[in-house]
């Protein structure tokens, strides 16, 4: 058994962390954490925390405390570098001292019995989340703005602060379960719905009045787990309980295949757990959670998207020395399924857009778009009046006019050169000598689109992904005229409208269409080879591509594979490619063009997708001779290398952007932290070794550059 | 020293359900007393000779905990210096019993007879009743993809491309031998089960029906389907055989194993101990094996083990003449068959488990006294019984008799 010692801290301490003061007999204990931008739960915390509610549990003039917080958030989430730092002693014990100490402090602060209350005015995440378990009562301002839960398992950890054990005791074990799998965050009206807190209030005032009344109406209070009259809702570990665990076990390993050991471990705390007085539970989450903490999945995820898509997403990748630029009303130029999309992105963070399409009909077709996708959203935090005021910023033209007072022009027009050129021309006559330009493509490279503009020094790529309001990802290219203030301009307006901006140099295919391509490709060869398409497209998602190769070649269609290669001349093709396209035309001359004609290499029917059974003679399946592992590390250390060379060739400004685009951009494996995380998610001399192997089995696609052999790792 | 089988003895099976099933107010316990009664009556052996209790249980908890074999030992009226013992290999339970039995006979360890057989009451213990790590425990079952049976069923089905109406075929076949071995008193080692008041509470297979056809199979859902989408096992099963593109959801209640509820033993000893039994051995254990497979699949490890069997025995196929392969799923007896190349006509020729039902710790030893009474009756000498097993095992034993 683990033993634990709770190490003394002092009022110097203590006051950096919060202060108390006592009204009618209740201790007030307000949070506020002086060297830290926001609240963060770490041992000090929860130390202090503890000094204060032991101060007062043996005195009778006291009734109860209300814990609040002075910053704008209630507590974010874990100190995660508080934790990354005691990981790297390379010593676990370290981390087991710690979790244990830091729960055993909780524990006792649950068995003082006098009630507890939280007000939850802000932010309340993960370790801030767990945090509140301690009281007995949650009340949360009712502010939309305001996301509790517990999304640990997103960056490969779980909620190893108490959230795993005691949970279930709140809520029941299902909705737990599927709480905290799913790594849900939620607004205080849903989570008073899902049962994580007890009550909302109006303001901080309202607040602070249930908080003492609860104090006024409970003398004593038990945390569930402590009372032996408490019943799990909806039933216990056995028989129900342990079922609901048995069919989690089963959607996990489906959703994650096994790439997050930190889901199995947060279901053995709970399926464990269940059994264990509390005491017992946590110390078991403490030793699983320096289980999850040393896993290279939580390493690689935290890096990826916790810190540096935190980083991403306040524009931290922005050239210095250029002031931040506040974006009033944005061009979008073409109202089809781009422009409309990127209308609702800019509309819905509050800036005016102007839609401009050839006719004034086209236009407002575009606008609707918005209106379809804001309607479903009525009663999520969506209201009519909200809407209403949304919508009113889209105005709906076909007159270049318009454009004359937007602070940014956002082209969006097909995929076509020549229109390109004209449209430039024309909207650079009317709009504002510094207003930026930009193109939305995916494929032109920008120099030579910038070559129609009067201003190349302030055109600039920026390539949004389809569909608009659901993808996160903005790839910034950078033109060899662009200018770098520019560049932080366009990072300040991909930032406003709340998505997450990556730089590139402008290249063929620039940094995310060159390297989403490698799927489909080698998918096509390892069907030329003989294997299984259904093995293909499996073996790839287990190994954590969101869409298998072939699958994805449907979604973005054969045709367009076709027309994309034959934009560079086919005695210049590689091997791989002049393979692909053999396989891609075997297809495209029957008619299979992908899922928009509902015939790929799947065929699409209203019962779903089943493989195109044709597929199989044109290219029998055979004993391939490679393994499992081999068909799936030709797919994705093909699509590392290339992330590598893209890096090194300069198109990728950062490593950091490289795996940021590579998740968001299309779908590589998260619990890897991006493609080129995954070079150290393999080992990089293992990952060299392993491309060298497949260099020499399978061609020149996979030779390892000189300068990665130089590299002891990628971070 | 070789280990014989001198009598067998089985109850008739009873839906395993507590609310329909004739049999759920009897306790195993009871159930397993009356059958050793019912064995001594039918033998008249002494029972100082016996030494040994050995049950095959699968979920040994609440009626079943507690060591059910030692508990049934001390209450058959057979004396008290009987030791038992429960053993669990799942649905394998039953013939390991024997198998350990005739283990413990050659070795000279035992040196007088041993019962063993199977027991379990479905109705009142039912599957999973025990909470075992291995379903449950996310550490075990999330890193081996663990599913449950049924899909590993479907799963073989979708892999060796068995079609619903193959399935159902034998399924049919199953029910038309089951019914026309009970109308012609084939099942000559069966009793009907008589409560402490010697009232009859059944005295047939509960679950045979005379009218099954494809046309009313072909009427009934698929089981797993449901299971699949709630728990994403067809994915986690999938992700193991990933040439597999789709699981087709192709068992259902009428070509699957019934639950039922049930028990049976046998009477082992070596040829020495003939005398003292004052009975005649009716045929010799040749040989045994147990294979272990890959568990995703799970249920093919029949056609392993009887390969192993026959290799221990010097065998080949042709060497046997005829075959029990436990009726799990359709879909494992197809595979069976068709991995070691044996004809429908030789296996399972009175039907089996889709037909009777399958009492997990007790089917072993049914099929295994099937099989003896059915060469006996054909004047044939040699035949072989296997079972697949939870978990990814399977189970043989070759029988010769004497």
């Amino acid at each position: 058994m683990l033993t634990y010692k709770i190490s003394p801290i002092s009022q110097e301490t203590i006051d950096l962390l919060l202060h108390s003061e006592i009204k009618e007999g209740i201790c007030i204990i307000t949070i506020d954490m002086k060297e830290e931008p926001t609240n963060l739960f770490n041992l000090n915390l929860v130390r202090a925390y503890h000094s204060i509610i032991h101060k007062y549990a043996q005195d009778p003039s006291i009734k109860g405390y209300i814990i609040r917080s002075a910053k704008k958030e209630f507590i974010a989430g874990a100190d995660l570098r508080e934790m990354f730092a005691l990981g790297q002693g390379d010593d676990a014990q370290d981390v087991l001292q710690f979790g244990y100490q830091l729960h055993m402090m909780l524990r006792d602060i649950e068995k003082v019995t006098k009630p507890k209350v939280c007000i939850i005015n802000g932010t309340c995440l993960g370790g801030g989340y767990e945090f509140t378990l301690s009281t007995n009562y949650r009340i949360s301002l009712n502010s939309p703005k305001i996301k509790i839960g517990l999304p640990e398992i997103q960056l490969g950890l779980f909620p190893a602060g108490g959230g795993a054990s005691k949970l279930p005791y709140i809520i029941g074990i299902q909705n737990a379960v599927s709480f905290v799998l799913q790594a849900k965050q939620v607004i205080p009206e849903l989570a008073l719905k899902e049962g994580i807190i007890d009550a909302l209030a109006a303001d901080e005032a309202e607040a602070m009045l249930k908080a003492s009344t609860f104090i006024q109406e409970n003398s004593e209070v038990l945390a569930p787990w402590d009372n032996k009259k408490h019943r799990i809702p909806g039933g216990g570990l056995f028989p129900g309980g342990a079922q609901i665990i048995a069919g989690a076990n089963g959607n996990f390993s489906k959703m994650t295949k096994g790439n997050i050991p930190a889901g199995t471990y947060y279901l053995s705390c709970v399926f464990q757990g269940l059994q264990l007085p509390m005491d017992r539970a946590v110390e078991l989450e403490s030793r699983y959670l320096v289980k999850a903490f040393g896993t290279k999945q939580a390493k690689h995820m935290i890096r990826t998207l916790f810190l540096n898509l935190q980083n991403a997403k306040k524009g931290k990748n922005k050239p210095q020395g250029h002031s931040p630029v506040k974006f009033n009303k944005v061009g979008v130029l073409g109202a089809g399924m781009m422009g409309a999309g990127i209308a609702y992105a800019a509309a819905i963070s509050g800036i005016q857009v102007v839609l401009k399409d050839t006719t004034k009909e086209n236009a407002e077709k575009g606008k609707s778009y918005s209106h379809t996708i804001l309607s479903k959203r009525l009663g999520k935090g969506m209201t009519e009046e909200k809407m209403k005021g949304i919508l009113g910023l889209i105005h709906p033209t076909e007159s270049y006019q318009d454009l004359k007072d937007c602070d940014i022009i956002i082209e969006a027009v097909f995929e076509d050169p020549k229109l390109k050129y004209q449209i430039i021309q024309e909207a650079e006559a009317v709009i504002g000598e510094n207003t930026l330009f930009s193109s939305n493509t995916s494929t032109l490279p920008i120099t030579h689109l910038s070559k129609a503009s009067k201003r190349p020094q302030q055109f600039i790529g920026l390539h949004f992904f389809s569909p608009v309001d659901k993808m996160q990802l903005v790839e910034i290219i950078v033109g060899q005229e662009t200018s770098e203030k520019s560049v932080a301009n366009a990072i300040d307006f991909v930032t406003q409208i709340g998505k997450i901006p990556i730089v590139v140099n402008d290249s063929r295919g620039f940094y995310t269409s060159r390297v989403f391509g490698i799927s489909p490709n080698e998918g096509a060869l390892l069907l030329q080879e003989g294997v299984h398409p259904a093995a293909i497209d499996r073996i790839a998602r287990k190994r954590g591509l969101m869409v298998g190769p072939l699958q994805v070649t449907d979604e973005v269609s054969l045709e367009l594979v076709e027309k994309v290669a034959q934009t560079t001349p086919k005695e210049h093709w590689p091997e791989e490619q002049k393979r692909h396209i053999e396989v891609i035309s075997q297809l495209t001359s029957k008619g299979r063009l992908g899922k928009k004609v509902k015939k790929g290499f799947y065929d699409y029917t209203e019962e779903g997708k089943r493989i195109w059974p044709e597929l199989l003679e044109l290219f029998p399946p055979k004993d391939h001779g490679m393994t499992e592992k081999t068909i799936g590390d030709r797919i994705m250390h093909r699509m590392a290398l290339e992330t590598y060379r893209c890096l090194d060739e300069k198109v990728l400004r950062t490593k950091e952007d490289g795996d940021i685009g590579s998740i968001f951009g299309f779908g590589f494996a998260p619990h890897t932290g991006g493609t080129l995380s995954y070079i150290d998610f393999v080992g990089l001399a293992q990952f060299v070794k392993e491309c060298d192997e497949l260099a020499k089995q399978f061609g020149p696609r996979f030779e390892v550059p000189d300068s990665l052999r130089k590299l002891k790792s990628i971070y | 020293m070789d280990a014989f089988i001198y009598d067998t003895l089985r109850t008739v099976r009873g839906k395993g359900s507590a609310a329909k099933g004739a049999l759920s107010v009897l306790t195993p316990e009871y159930i397993g007393r009356y059958l050793l009664q019912e064995f001594h009556k039918k033998n008249q052996f002494d029972p100082n000779q016996i030494e040994e209790l050995i049950l095959g249980c699968v979920s040994q908890t609440l009626d079943q905990g507690s060591d059910i074999a030692k508990t049934i030992a001390m209450t058959s009226g057979y004396g008290t210096h009987i030791s038992g013992y429960t053993v669990n290999r799942f649905c394998g339970s039953g013939l390991e019993a024997i198998n350990q039995a005739a283990a413990y006979l050659k070795s000279g360890y035992k040196t007088k007879a041993v019962i063993a057989g199977g027991i379990e009451s479905m109705s009142r213990v039912p599957m999973g009743a025990d909470f075992g790590a291995y379903f449950f425990d996310p550490a075990v079952s999330i890193p081996h993809n663990v599913v449950p049976q049924g899909i590993s069923a479907d799963l073989i089905a979708s892999k060796y491309g068995y079609s619903r109406a193959e399935l159902d075929s034998l399924a049919v076949e199953s029910n038309k031998r089951a019914y026309h071995a009970q109308e012609n008193g084939f099942f000559k080692s069966r009793i009907a089960l008589k409560d402490f008041n010697g009232y009859t509470v059944l005295d047939t297979d509960e679950n045979i029906r005379q009218d099954t056809t494809l046309e009313s199979l072909s009427k009934l859902n698929s089981s797993f389907e449901k299971l699949a989408q709630m728990a994403g096992y067809d994915e986690v099963a999938l992700d193991k055989y990933p040439e597999v593109e789709k699981l087709e959801f192709l068992h259902h209640p009428g070509n699957s194993s019934a639950i039922v509820d049930g028990a049976a033993i046998m009477l082992l000893g070596t040829q020495e101990m003939s005398n003292a039994l004052g009975m005649k051995p009716r045929a010799k254990i040749v040989s045994t094996a147990v294979v272990s497979t890959e568990p995703t699949i799970m249920l093919t490890g029949p056609a392993p083990a009887s390969r192993l069997a026959l290799a221990r025995a010097g065998m080949s196929v042709s060497d046997i003449d005829l075959f029990e392969v436990n009726e799990a799923f359709a879909s494992v007896v197809l595979r069976f068959m068709e991995d070691l190349g044996v004809p429908h006509q030789k296996t399972n020729v009175n039907g089996g488990a889709i037909a009777m039902g399958h009492p997990l710790g007790a089917t072993g030893c049914m099929i295994l006294g099937t099989l003896l009474d059915e060469l006996e009756r054909r004047n044939l000498s040699t035949g072989l019984a296997t079972l697949c097993i939870g978990g990814g095992m399977g189970i043989a034993t070759i029988i010769e008799r004497v």
